[in-house]
């Protein structure tokens, strides 16, 4: 087995289900929102089209999803569990950056095996709300705001131009919108339609937007055809 | 110099083979493949809101299963038993979908003994995702699965490396595109049960002619919370045609000079010379008893 090394194996295995993602969480007083789109693919097709990238750790914790769906499926099936446990052992919730240790232990130390970005957010009595980034290799980062998934990688410009402290919660909401609208309108393995979570003490708030309803920004205009209109259209410039 | 001690056997899957197999897979143009079920599978979520129907589920399959090109079986069973009121379409391997349904199968039985109640789909759903995500894909089991539990109707899709979806219709295997084409222009919430019988194998009607790897009949499954209705072969349309003509010919066609007939039959003769069949000599026969005791009612006749 000398030549086992010779086998690639960070790539996704074949015909794997793989969710190439936007996905997005940011921290504003008294909470954090989170989003995603809801695209999941195996190679061309995509498999799910109103995919629910965010999903569910504790009542007031909830991690964002990309990579391949059965790793990170796997993955916040146990972290889930864990977070039970816990509740049950010490009668209180888990903090967010606890849940985020677990997680960040399962991706590191599985690392070879797993293709998984997570990244993990949610309000605690502690810290209020924080968001922590679990990125490929198994490293844990806190951060005010966090982007991830094959899709982030158009709008980290956007973000940091856009994001200023002390957003109230509509701002916030609006920043996580636009953002995963312009990464999906760009990214092929990204779209469909934009879910959204509000997590604060008080409550978890989801938002949808459909596909047909999504931010639009500048789209390219007809050069050829919008002037003169003598019927001779021959082409379109997007 | 003492060699290494013999190593123990390895348990379970044994990988070792897999960087030879892939470099001759290069060489070869690629590794022999196992029986599968290439394979038009679906299902879709029926009834309730105020359509004044009983929510339900209803699966679908062809019942093609493919070895390379060749049709290995032409009217295989796709809809595997889980339990009373949950089913489960399989595709890809032939072996793995078998195996994994029939395993989940008992497992469900044994929990719903154990907890006193019938298990939910979602407990199916977890048990499959589990076992298969532990085989990281190697058990090639693509799955569709569909039940009715305390929670409702369930419908959810397994895919071999152990991710799930939850979804009102769905399709999967080789002609899923296919099928799903015939979903997303069609289907509507709340159905009545005829509309989405007729939907379902609309669907896989449309697997087994655009696709090659699906073929032969349609085999549908309904389940409501009153019982599970199987409908093997609901629509048969590749029954095959009779000949317009035969080409055997004719009594007399042949002219012959000669005939002669003869017994090809081979008879024998036995002869026991020791053991049961023999005569035990100072035992007595006695003859089994008719229509007395258990089983032996009047109007059963044994053999005297």
């Amino acid at each position: 087995m000398a030549n086992i090394n010779s086998v690639d194996i960070s790539r996704l295995k074949n015909g794997e289900v793989n969710l190439g993602t936007s996905i997005m969480a940011v921290q504003f007083n008294g909470g954090v929102v989170i989003g995603a789109d809801s695209r999941t693919t195996t190679g061309a097709y995509i498999a799910n089209r109103v995919t629910d990238k965010l999903t569910h750790i504790h009542d007031r914790i909830y991690c964002c999803r990309s990579g391949s769906a059965a790793d990170t499926q796997a993955v916040a099936d146990v972290v889930h569990q864990h977070a039970q446990v816990y509740t049950s052992v010490y009668g209180a919730p888990p903090t967010v950056s606890t849940a985020a240790a677990l997680f960040e232990k399962m991706c590191y130390d599985n690392k070879d095996q797993l293709s998984a970005g997570i990244i993990v957010a949610g309000w605690d009595k502690e810290a209020g709300g924080s968001v922590y980034n679990i990125p490929l290799g198994g490293g844990m980062f806190q951060q005010p705001w966090a982007i991830g998934g094959s899709g982030s990688t158009y709008v980290y410009g956007y973000c940091d131009a856009t994001y200023r402290e002390g957003w109230n919660e509509q701002e916030t909401v609006e920043f996580v919108k636009n953002t995963l609208a312009l990464a999906m309108s760009r990214d092929g393995s990204s779209g469909g339609c934009i879910r959204m979570c509000v997590i604060t003490k008080d409550k978890v708030e989801r938002h949808f937007i459909p596909g047909n309803e999504l931010p639009r920004f500048w789209e390219g205009k007809e050069i050829i055809g919008s002037v003169g209109g003598n019927g001779q259209q021959i082409g379109v410039v997007a | 110099m003492v060699s290494k001690a013999v190593e123990t056997p390895n348990a379970g899957f044994d990988f070792s083979n897999y960087a030879r197999n892939e470099f001759f897979g290069q060489r070869l143009q690629g590794i022999p493949k196992a029986t599968s079920t290439g394979t038009t599978i679906v299902g879709v979520i029926f009834g309730g809101g105020d359509s004044g129907e009983e929510p339900g589920v209803c699966l679908g399959a062809d019942t093609r299963a493919t070895g390379g090109p060749i049709v290995a079986d032409k009217n295989c069973e796709k809809i595997h038993y889980l339990t009373p009121q949950i089913r489960c379409c399989g595709a890809g391997t032939a072996a793995d979908t078998e195996f994994v349904t029939n395993l989940i199968s008992s497992n469900l039985e044994l929990h719903a003994l154990s907890q006193g109640r019938p298990a939910r789909v979602v407990t199916a759903m977890t048990m499959l995702k589990q076992y298969l995500f532990r085989y990281q894909g190697h058990v090639g089991a693509h799955l569709v699965l569909g039940g009715v539990d305390v929670t409702g109707p369930q419908l959810f899709t397994v895919h071999a490396h152990g991710s799930t979806d939850k979804l009102p219709y769905v399709t999967m295997g080789s002609g899923s595109l296919a099928a799903m084409a015939v979903f997303e222009s069609s289907f509507k919430e709340n159905m009545k049960r005829e509309e989405a019988i007729a939907l379902v194998s609309r669907a896989i009607r449309s697997g087994i002619f655009n696709d090659l790897g699906s073929g032969s009949n349609v085999d549908v499954a309904v389940i409501t919370k009153n019982g599970t209705e199987n409908l093997r072969n609901y629509e048969m349309p590749n029954e095959r045609g009779l000949k317009s003509r035969n080409y055997k010919f004719r009594r007399g066609t042949t002219a012959w000079t000669k005939e002669s007939i003869r017994s090809l039959i081979v008879s024998e003769e036995i002869k026991s010379t020791s053991g049961a069949g023999k005569d035990q000599g100072g035992v007595e026969v006695v003859p089994v008893p008719t229509g007395a005791g258990a089983g032996g009612e009047e109007g059963m006749e044994i053999d005297s």
